[in-house]
């Protein structure tokens, strides 16, 4: 099978996606001088989590992607969050 | 692969969901670090945030800079490719090598600077620290080294679709081996997009 079903990202949605995540950056660079206190640690988390997303939709192709494959990559991301719930589960309370 | 007979059977969905397959053990290779971080952060807070304070901000957010556009670059090389463009192609995986050389140059200096200040796992100025510091350093030096060891994979695997690309072994009908490439680079971007925050930002 060739490659011929893909479908084909435009250059200049490749640069907004580009600039949206310079943004965020920014934003996230920003915000922690501005110090949340006890929220800083979630409000980069939750930024670098926007941007991850971004990635894997658009760099990553997975909006164009079969169903599947992105019931998988929602599956492992599942996964890891369970992990780390596990984990703290673990450590607060053994 | 187009001398065999039978490489109309290549199927691309099935090469790029191993390719994810294997992205998802790197995930979890990656998450491990994650995941000891964050019990350590919450097991020695101060210890943290003083040691984080030793780290560059500045360089953390200008290689984060870099990775991004890299990111752009690998993934319009792709677009590229798919308009039946390869020279276009060839030329944005050459800015992507360069950007991942611009990373690695950041990285040279930045670790550099710690071993001038005989900031390193098992120096004598690292065995005086609290605990804690020399956890955060340790967890440093593995989860950048890590991640900077991707990156030296990522050029060489990204050197290798270059000049298939030049051979016209990669071109607009089989192109598999620069999907999976650029997905590999992705990854790459993916996890600075983590570690930038957690290592550099929060103090």
């Amino acid at each position: 099978m060739k490659n011929h079903d893909n479908h084909i990202s435009s250059y200049s949605l490749n640069l907004t996606v580009l600039l949206i995540l310079l943004v965020l950056t920014t934003t996230s660079v920003l915000a922690i001088k501005f110090h949340f206190g006890a929220f800083t640690v979630a409000v980069a988390l939750i930024i670098a989590s926007v941007k991850a997303a971004i990635v894997l939709t658009y760099f990553m192709h997975l909006k164009f992607e079969n169903l599947l494959l992105r019931l998988m990559v929602s599956g492992v991301f599942l996964l890891f969050a369970i992990v780390v719930v596990i984990t703290f589960i673990d450590y607060y309370f053994r | 692969m187009s001398t065999t007979e039978h490489s109309d059977y290549i199927d691309s969905d099935t090469g790029k969901m191993g390719m994810w397959l294997f992205l998802f053990t790197e995930l979890f290779l990656f998450g491990g670090l994650f995941i000891v971080y964050a019990v350590m952060r919450t097991k020695y807070p101060e210890d943290f945030h003083q040691a984080a304070l030793e780290l560059n901000a500045f360089i953390g957010a200008t290689n984060t800079v870099v990775l991004l556009v890299s990111s752009m670059t690998v993934a319009m090389s792709l677009t590229a490719i798919q308009k039946n463009k390869p020279n276009i192609a060839i030329g944005l995986i050459f800015i992507t090598l360069i950007l991942a050389g611009v990373f690695m140059m950041n990285k040279y200096f930045e670790w550099g600077h710690k071993f001038s200040l005989h900031l390193y796992p098992g120096s004598d100025v690292m065995k005086t620290l609290p605990h804690g510091e020399i956890m955060f350093f340790g967890l440093y030096f593995m989860m950048t080294g890590l991640h900077a060891l991707h990156v030296i994979i990522g050029g060489i695997l990204l050197t290798i679709v270059m000049f298939k690309l030049k051979s016209g072994k990669i071109n607009q009908e089989h192109y598999l081996l620069q999907e999976n490439g650029a997905l590999y680079w992705h990854l790459v971007d993916l996890i600075w997009i983590f570690l930038f925050p957690l290592l550099y930002l929060i103090t």
